[in-house]
């Protein structure tokens, strides 16, 4: 058990990436060391390619506690300085709940409620970026 | 109701950022052995992290007690986070949201009293600190203590 904690806390979480936008997929318990580590390929990522936009997913994430909290917001701000917008997926409820007392309510952080609604999202930041001025969608 | 609090009680050393994967796991699978609710579950172990952290980072490292505990009906969790690092110099001012000596956002102490029943903390500068919060299960009426 000892060794699959281990390799589940430990392990490099994957970062794909679809046409122009890098997709996360957070599973689990993360290390501290392995969210910084996420972080560092994130922003690698970006710069290294023409991704405009990345999604987090954390559907499967049980909880997220002010680290893992201000990794997340680092990386929306560096995506942010490199030209990429960042959209955080699948918070569960029990999560956001927690998250507003804790007293985190990461204001700069995107978010939608499934890694397809963030795509979406994403989209239509893109859409409206060539059909001129748009109000931010909230 | 005493079977079910079997595993509960544990001991577990906070001494690297794999112990506070433990730390979660264990005060998560506790949680759910005493009957606490998901949203609770969550709270508490969001909780234990952020005090966990603390432990670590601040305190050097330490330990963390976990005790069932059962108040007629109901059952609840203490779990005691002890360091015998620097301690804190003034509690209040680290309990204020926004106060932070380590990097952090600030919201680890304040914020983890906010995810718990009860909550007290004791440090001695030079000597270390202890962390004691407890939570009850929901499904009967909880105990209002004030710290």
């Amino acid at each position: 058990m000892n060794d699959d904690l281990s390799r589940a806390g430990g392990a490099p979480v994957p970062v794909l990436r679809l046409g122009d936008v890098l997709l996360v997929t957070l599973q689990g318990d993360l290390h501290d060391g392995t969210a910084e580590q996420l972080r560092q390929d994130i922003v690698a990522a970006i710069a290294g390619s023409r991704v405009t936009g990345v999604v987090i997913d954390i559907s499967g994430v049980e909880i997220v506690d002010s680290f893992l909290g201000r990794v997340l917001a680092e990386i929306a701000a560096n995506a942010r300085l490199l030209a990429a917008q960042t959209v955080v997926a699948g918070m569960r409820p029990a999560v956001a709940l927690t998250l507003v007392e804790l007293g985190l309510t990461l204001p700069g952080l995107r978010t939608a409620l499934s890694t397809g609604a963030a795509l979406e999202l994403l989209g239509r930041v893109d859409a409206a970026a060539t059909d001129g001025p748009r109000r931010e969608p909230r | 109701m005493s079977g079910t609090a079997a595993g509960v009680e544990a001991r577990l050393p906070i001494r690297s950022d794999l112990d506070l994967v433990w730390v979660r796991q264990h005060v998560r699978q506790a949680a759910a052995t005493l009957g606490f609710g998901l949203v609770e579950q969550t709270k508490l172990v969001t909780a234990a992290s952020e005090l966990a952290r603390n432990t670590l980072v601040y305190g050097g490292g330490g330990e963390l007690r976990a005790v069932p505990l059962t108040d007629g009906r109901a059952q609840g969790l203490r779990l005691v986070f002890s360091d015998s690092g620097p301690g804190i110099p003034d509690v209040e001012q680290a309990l204020r949201d926004g106060y932070t000596s380590g990097g952090g956002l600030g919201m680890g102490l304040g914020g983890a009293r906010r995810l718990v029943h009860e909550f007290a903390i004791d440090s001695t500068p030079g000597a270390g600190t202890t962390v004691t919060v407890t939570s009850w299960a929901a499904r009967t009426p909880r105990p209002r203590e004030e710290p």
